[in-house]
């Protein structure tokens, strides 16, 4: 559990646009271990899908800028060139569950098949070897083995989810990011598949990067929480903590918006609306929103550095904070 | 805070059925899409309420069917004591007046080719507002209503412009300017994002306050529900399966449906990721061909053989003004 399976530091994709370059993801870093679930939670607009194709490289045409250091284990992966990291990483090492994915399996290929393509293509597997592991994944999450043998139409939303998931899963990838994975789900089969996940981190040990924007969705798997604002994290700290005491304004604001089912207490809406990313303003990207702003805020940007300052302890915190409220530098400024 | 409303209920859903044929080749008759299935309410003016219920439960619908889109197979509406059945040209156009809706999209919702003024213009203009200035006057007002100010810069923009938050501000816009006395709002933020959401359903109860208009939600989400409306509607496979106050419905369910939705939501808490749901197995039938007896009964946790696969269970009345269709309260 200790080991860190990811390190990411700096991660950037920005996109040419006429209007300039939209930098959807500008400068990212953060780190999973095994087994742990980091939810990339965001608005929609933030860049947090540009941040799954970072990952992945899959990088669209109008590509301005993509840059940033990628670990993977032992392996540099952002150092390996594209064809090595196409057959080394992609989809085998790291494997990515897009939004609404389960709208795009081939409607003339049946389930079974599709979902053991990645070890034919990828490892090169035999068809049967391929199918009969197909199964075991099949099972894993939930879908009786005679499904295997249907058309993705026969299949309703949730079980084409499941299909999905089966084929990010199946050539047994260590990191697996699902991207808003149960968005365009009912209420109850969102739950079926977050229990799914739960188990499949449970039993197999998988680390999991879940994108998405539904506050109460992602409390649903996550051992970490790292909270995306206008391309850059904001906050990025234990589960417990961001759900309980979290340290950024816009974290605050976020999980007071939130509409509750137990609580009297009406949620508030935040005012104003984010920064375009083609020409973000100079100091922090919240600063317009923010109601405990002060000048430095809007004058300068400020870092993604350890909460509670340089104290004992501080370089291996794994709670980081870009806010001038919680900059070492201020920590003399209170009381 | 008890309302007292001494008048005739602004609408009544008298034993609706909306079905829809299906046909092969085109005429020969092989069954019918159970959409809406013998469901009977009263909205009183002033009220806001919610039907809840998941995709292809019908809640889409009967909206259809409050708008006058869909013509039921049975049973009736009635708007203001007079049937809709029987409305036709000048009486109906008087009644789509009346009624203002807000779609669950709202960047589908706006002609993208008419800017703000010209898309609340065409509503005034089909219902017979021929004075310029007149026009001018509702439409600014409307916006400020919404408070999509300033107005002036907002008039000229073009949906592709505008936030999704501030297009819905404009569909709102739209749904009132014809100062309805219901309005029906299909989903207003599902397609927003949290902290927007807010934002309108805020917009959207303090209207309905000021107006004293009612409000028909339609959602798929009970979380939001408790703070912007005051009863509900859970609706499963084409029937209401529980109706209650806000407060009653979320914290003591009668219907195992509802049980079971309230037990899959969760508040933010991070001990949530530790521990499976409670989630019944299989999926809303089909309404072809719905089950017998109450519907949920292939699911449900509770199902008694020999009644619930049997016998429809009616609605009973576990408390005062809480009704459930279901055999437990027998």
């Amino acid at each position: 559990m200790a080991d860190t399976l990811l390190k990411v530091e700096d991660l950037a994709l920005h996109y040419r646009t006429r209007g300039g370059a939209v930098r959807a993801v500008d400068g990212v870093s953060f780190d999973v271990k095994r087994g742990e679930a980091l939810v990339i939670l965001g608005e929609s607009g933030c860049g947090k899908s540009s941040l799954a194709r970072a990952l992945m490289r899959l990088l669209p045409r109008n590509l301005a800028h993509h840059g940033g250091r990628v670990r993977m284990g032992d392996t540099p992966i952002s150092e390996l060139s594209d064809e090595r990291f196409r057959r080394e990483v992609q989809w085998s090492r790291m494997a990515l569950v897009m939004q609404a994915s389960m709208n795009a399996l081939n409607p003339v290929v049946k389930v079974g098949e599709q979902v053991a393509e990645p070890l034919r293509e990828l490892k090169r597997w035999p068809r049967r070897r391929a199918l009969e592991r197909a199964a075991e994944v099949f099972q894993r999450v939930g879908l009786p083995l005679d499904f295997m043998a249907r058309y993705p139409f026969e299949l309703s939303g949730g079980m084409r989810q499941r299909a999905v998931l089966a084929m990010a899963l199946v050539a047994e990838p260590e990191l697996v990011i699902l991207d808003e994975p149960t968005s365009a789900l009912d209420v109850l089969t969102q739950a079926a598949i977050m229990n799914v996940l739960k188990e499949l981190k449970r039993d197999l040990g998988t680390s999991f990067i879940l994108i998405t924007h539904d506050v109460a969705t992602s409390s649903e798997l996550a051992d970490r929480v790292a909270l995306m604002y206008a391309g850059e994290l904001v906050e990025a700290c234990s589960a417990a903590r961001f759900f309980g005491e979290p340290a950024h304004p816009y974290s605050r604001l976020l999980m007071k918006s939130v509409p509750r089912l137990h609580e009297r207490e009406r949620p508030r809406a935040i005012l104003g609306q984010p920064p375009s990313l083609l020409d973000p303003p100079t100091g922090c990207r919240f600063a317009a929103r923010c109601p405990e702003r002060f000048a430095r805020c809007e004058a300068s940007p400020p870092a993604f550095v350890p909460e509670g300052g340089t104290g004992e302890g501080a370089a291996e915190s794994r709670h980081r904070v870009r806010c001038w409220l919680h900059a070492p530098s201020r920590g003399g400024e209170h009381g | 805070m008890t309302l007292i409303f001494p008048e005739a209920p602004l609408v009544e859903a008298d034993g609706l059925h909306t079905w829809f044929e299906l046909r092969q080749w085109g005429f020969l008759r092989v069954g019918a899409v159970r959409a809406v299935d013998d469901v009977s309410f009263t909205l009183a003016r002033g009220e806001a309420v919610a039907f809840v219920g998941e995709s292809g439960c019908g809640k889409s619908s009967l909206v259809r069917t409050l708008l006058g889109l869909h013509r039921p197979t049975l049973g009736e509406v009635r708007f203001e004591g007079v049937s809709l059945a029987g409305l036709k040209g000048a009486a109906l156009k008087a009644y789509r007046a009346r009624v203002g809706y807000v779609q669950q999209d709202p960047f589908g919702a706006l002609p993208p080719f008419l800017d703000v003024r010209r898309i609340l213009a065409e509503p005034l203009k089909v219902h017979g507002v021929k004075d310029r200035a007149e026009r001018e006057r509702r439409i600014r007002a409307a916006l400020e209503e919404v408070r999509l100010t300033p107005v002036e810069e907002v008039l000229g923009k073009f949906p592709h412009m505008l936030s999704g938050g501030q297009q819905q501000r404009v569909v709102i816009a739209r749904a009132l300017i014809l100062e309805p006395a219901l309005v029906i709002a299909d989903e207003p933020v599902s397609m927003l994002d949290a902290s927007v959401r807010v934002e309108i359903l805020e917009l959207l109860r303090n209207i309905q306050h000021r107006r004293g208009l009612t409000l028909a939600f339609v959602t798929h989400d009970l979380a939001t529900v408790r703070h912007y409306a005051e009863r509900i509607f859970v609706l499963y496979a084409g029937k209401v399966v529980e109706s209650a106050p806000v407060e009653d419905l979320l914290d003591a369910p009668q219907h195992p449906y509802t049980r079971a939705l309230l037990a899959a939501l969760s508040d933010p808490d991070a001990a949530n990721a530790t521990r499976l749901r409670e989630v019944p197995g299989g999926e809303p039938p089909s309404l072809i061909d719905p089950p017998a007896g109450c519907r949920f009964h292939p699911r449900c946790s509770r199902a008694m053989e020999g009644l619930c696969d049997r016998e429809v269970p009616p609605d009973f009345t576990p408390r005062p003004g809480h009704s459930a269709a279901c055999w437990l309260h027998l």
